[in-house]
C-alpha cells in the first residue's frame, strides 16, 4: 500500500516504513541506543530527500526519548541538574547546527557533510566500543573479574564555574557539560540523530558520571535538543514530515519492546561487541559511497538561490 | 450597451477576416481533450495516467509535448578531492520544465524538421538552457545540460523515448501520458502539433493542473504558511505519542 508523504513529496510503501521503524526500533531496544544513526541513512537510501530525513528523524527521536526517559525517571536515573546544563548547551548547539545545515544546503554540500560526519563518528565510536568489549572479554577470561576504572584528575577539574551535581556525585565545572551539549546539539541537527552514541561515552569517560544515570540523563536532554531541531527545521526549511515521523514511530515503539526483551537474554559484552560491528558496518558502507567512483558524477538539486 | 467595444470588435473582425480566408488550414482541423484536466495528488497517490484523445480531419503525423511548470534547476558535478567525491562545480538553469513528455505516432526524426523542433522545443535535446546570470562559469556547460536531462529521465520526469500515439481510424487518436509520484505541482501545458509531409500545419494547446488534495494538501499548506505552529504541533504530537507508547507497554 502506497502512501504519499506530504512534505517529502514522494510516495512510499507504508509497510516498508513500518518495517524499517520496527527493525531499527528492535535494534535500539536491544542495544539501548536511539537508532537515529541507522534510521537517517536508511531513509536517505529509500529515496527520502536527505534534508527531510534528517529533520523528520529528529521529530521521531523526540517521541522515542520521551518514551524512554519516563522509564528511567521512575527509577530515579535522571540527573535533572546535569540534564539542564547539557540541554542549555544543546539548544545553543542545535540552533547553530540548523543554521549551518541551511547554509550547507544552499552550498550543495549538505549530503557530503552528513555522510562525512557519519563516517568519522561511527568510525571512532565503533572502534572504541569494539576495543573495549574485546578487552573486557579477554580480561574476564584471564582473571574472572573486571577491575573498576579509577577516576583521573585532569585539567577538566580546574575549569571555573564549578557546580555540584548530587545525583551524579560530581563537583565539576558547568562549562564542560555545556560544551559537550553544544557539540552534540550541532551533531543532532546535522546528522538527524539524538547524539546518544556520542553523549553516553562522553558522559562516562569525559565527565566521569556513574553509568546508572547516564542513559536517563542523556535521553532527558535529547528530548529538548531534538524538539528544538524539529521546531527550527520546520521554521526555516519546512522539512519535517509528520506523517513519516508517525509511521516510523509506530514501528519503532513496537520494535523496541521486542528488542528490549531479546536484549535481556543476551550477554552484555557480546551485545556491545555486536553493536560495535554494526556501527562499523554502517561506517564502512558510507565511506565506500564517498570514495568509490559513482555511476553518475552529476546530481540534481532544485531551487538553489531563489 | 456601450457602442465603442462593439465598434472595436467589428474593426477587429474586418482586419483579421482576410487573413483567415487566405490561411490554407481550416480551423478545427485538430481537436484535443483530456480524460481529466486535473491530476489530484491525494493520500494514496503513486503516479497516474492521463488519457489524451482527439481527432484530425485528415490523418497526419502528430506530436504531443507535455511541459511541466518552469523551475530553477541546479546541476552539481562531483570530483575526487583527496580521495573523496565532492561537489565542486554547479550550474543553475532558469525556467527549465519540471516535467517533459513526448508522444508521437512514429519517430519524430521522420517528419519534424530541425527548425520546427527548435522553435517549438520538440524533443528534450531541443530544450533551451538559460544559465543563471549570477553563477560562476563552469567547464563544459553542455555536459551539465546533458546531465540535467539524464537525471530527469532517471527520475521518470522526462520521457526517454517518444510515447506511442495511436490512430484509431476516422482521424481519431489517443495517447496515455504518465505522471510519476514525484511529479511537481503546478500548471502543465500540453501542445499537440499536426504535421503533413514534414510541414507543421496546426497546433492545439490544452492545460492540465497538478494539485494536491485532501489532508496531504492541508498538511503541506500548514507547514509552509504557519511554520512555527506546525513545528510546535509536531513536537507535541511526538511527545504525546512517546508518552502513550510508554503507558501502553508499562501495563502489558
Amino acid at each position: 500500500m502506497e502512501i504519499y508523504l506530504p512534505i517529502a513529496e514522494v510516495s512510499v510503501n507504508i509497510f516498508l516504513i513500518l518495517g524499517m521503524g520496527g527493525g531499527v526500533g528492535f535494534l535500539s531496544g536491544l542495544f539501548g541506543v536511539g537508532g537515529g544513526f541507522l534510521m537517517t541513512p536508511l531513509l536517505i537510501f529509500i529515496g527520502i530527500p536527505p534534508a527531510v530525513a534528517v529533520a523528520t528523524e529528529a521529530n521521531q527521536i523526540v517521541a522515542s526519548s520521551v518514551s524512554g526517559v519516563l522509564a528511567h525517571w521512575r527509577r530515579g536515573n535522571v540527573d535533572f541538574r546535569m540534564g539542564a546544563v547539557l540541554l542549555l548547551g544543546g539548544v545553543l548547539g542545535s540552533t547553530f547546527g540548523v543554521w549551518l545545515f541551511t547554509y550547507l544546503r544552499e552550498l550543495g554540500q549538505i549530503d557530503l557533510v552528513i555522510k562525512l560526519s557519519y563516517v568519522v563518528f561511527l568510525g571512532i565510536i565503533g572502534m572504541l566500543m569494539l576495543i573495549e568489549s574485546i578487552n573486557v572479554m579477554l580480561a574476564r577470561r584471564k582473571s574472572g573479574t573486571v577491575q573498576a576504572k579509577r577516576r583521573h584528575h585532569t585539567w577538566i577539574h580546574h575549569l571555573p564555574l564549578k557546580i555540584r551535581f548530587r545525583r551524579s556525585k560530581l563537583y565539576i565545572s558547568a562549562l564542560m557539560p555545556m560544551a559537550l551539549g553544544f557539540f552534540v546539539g550541532v551533531l543532532a541537527s546535522i546528522m538527524g540523530v539524538g547524539g546518544g552514541f556520542v553523549m553516553v561515552p562522553a558522559m562516562i569517560y569525559l565527565l566521569g558520571m556513574p553509568t546508572s544515570v547516564v542513559v536517563g540523563t542523556s535521553l532527558f536532554q535529547i528530548i529538548f535538543v531534538t524538539a528544538n531541531v524539529t521546531l527550527l527545521q520546520s521554521l526555516t526549511n519546512q522539512t519535517v514530515d509528520v506523517i513519516l515521523a508517525l509511521l516510523l514511530l509506530i514501528g519503532a515503539v513496537i520494535g523496541a519492546q521486542f528488542g528490549a526483551r531479546a536484549g535481556a537474554k543476551l550477554n552484555g559484552e557480546h551485545l556491545r561487541g555486536l553493536l560495535a560491528l554494526m556501527v562499523l558496518g554502517v561506517c564502512l558502507k558510507l565511506s565506500l559511497d564517498l570514495t568509490l567512483t559513482p555511476d553518475e558524477l552529476f546530481s540534481l538539486g532544485t531551487g538553489g538561490h531563489e | 450597451m456601450n457602442p465603442l467595444p462593439i465598434r472595436l470588435f467589428c474593426l477587429t473582425i474586418l482586419l483579421f477576416f482576410p487573413l483567415t480566408v487566405i490561411t490554407p488550414v481550416k480551423a478545427q482541423d485538430l481537436t484535443i481533450d483530456l480524460s481529466d484536466p486535473v491530476v489530484a495528488i491525494t493520500a494514496g497517490f503513486a503516479g497516474t495516467d492521463v488519457l489524451l484523445f482527439g481527432a484530425t480531419r485528415e490523418e497526419g503525423d502528430l506530436v504531443v509535448v507535455v511541459r511541466g511548470p518552469q523551475e530553477r534547476h541546479t546541476v552539481r558535478k562531483a570530483e575526487r578531492v583527496a580521495g573523496v567525491w565532492i561537489n565542486t562545480q554547479e550550474a543553475t538553469f532558469v525556467d527549465i520544465p519540471a516535467y517533459y513528455a513526448l508522444a508521437s505516432n512514429r519517430p519524430i526524426s521522420g517528419f519534424v524538421n530541425t527548425v520546427d523542433a527548435n522553435i517549438h522545443q520538440i524533443g528534450v535535446d531541443q530544450l533551451t538552457f538559460i544559465p543563471d546570470q549570477h553563477q560562476k562559469p563552469v567547464d563544459d556547460i553542455a555536459s551539465f545540460e546533458k546531465a540535467l536531462i539524464r537525471l530527469k529521465q532517471a527520475e521518470g520526469l522526462y520521457s526517454t523515448d517518444a510515447i506511442d500515439l495511436f490512430y484509431l481510424g476516422n482521424g481519431l487518436f489517443r495517447t496515455t501520458i504518465h505522471f510519476p509520484a514525484n511529479v511537481a505541482v503546478g500548471t502543465y501545458g500540453i501542445d499537440v502539433y499536426l504535421f503533413k509531409d514534414g510541414e507543421l500545419m496546426e497546433s492545439r494547446t490544452s492545460l492540465l493542473n497538478v494539485r494536491k488534495f485532501g489532508v496531504e494538501a492541508q498538511i503541506y499548506d500548514f507547514a509552509h504558511r504557519h511554520s512555527l505552529a506546525y513545528g510546535i504541533l509536531a513536537v507535541i504530537i511526538a511527545s504525546v505519542s512517546g508518552w502513550l507508547a510508554n503507558a501502553a507497554f508499562r501495563k502489558s
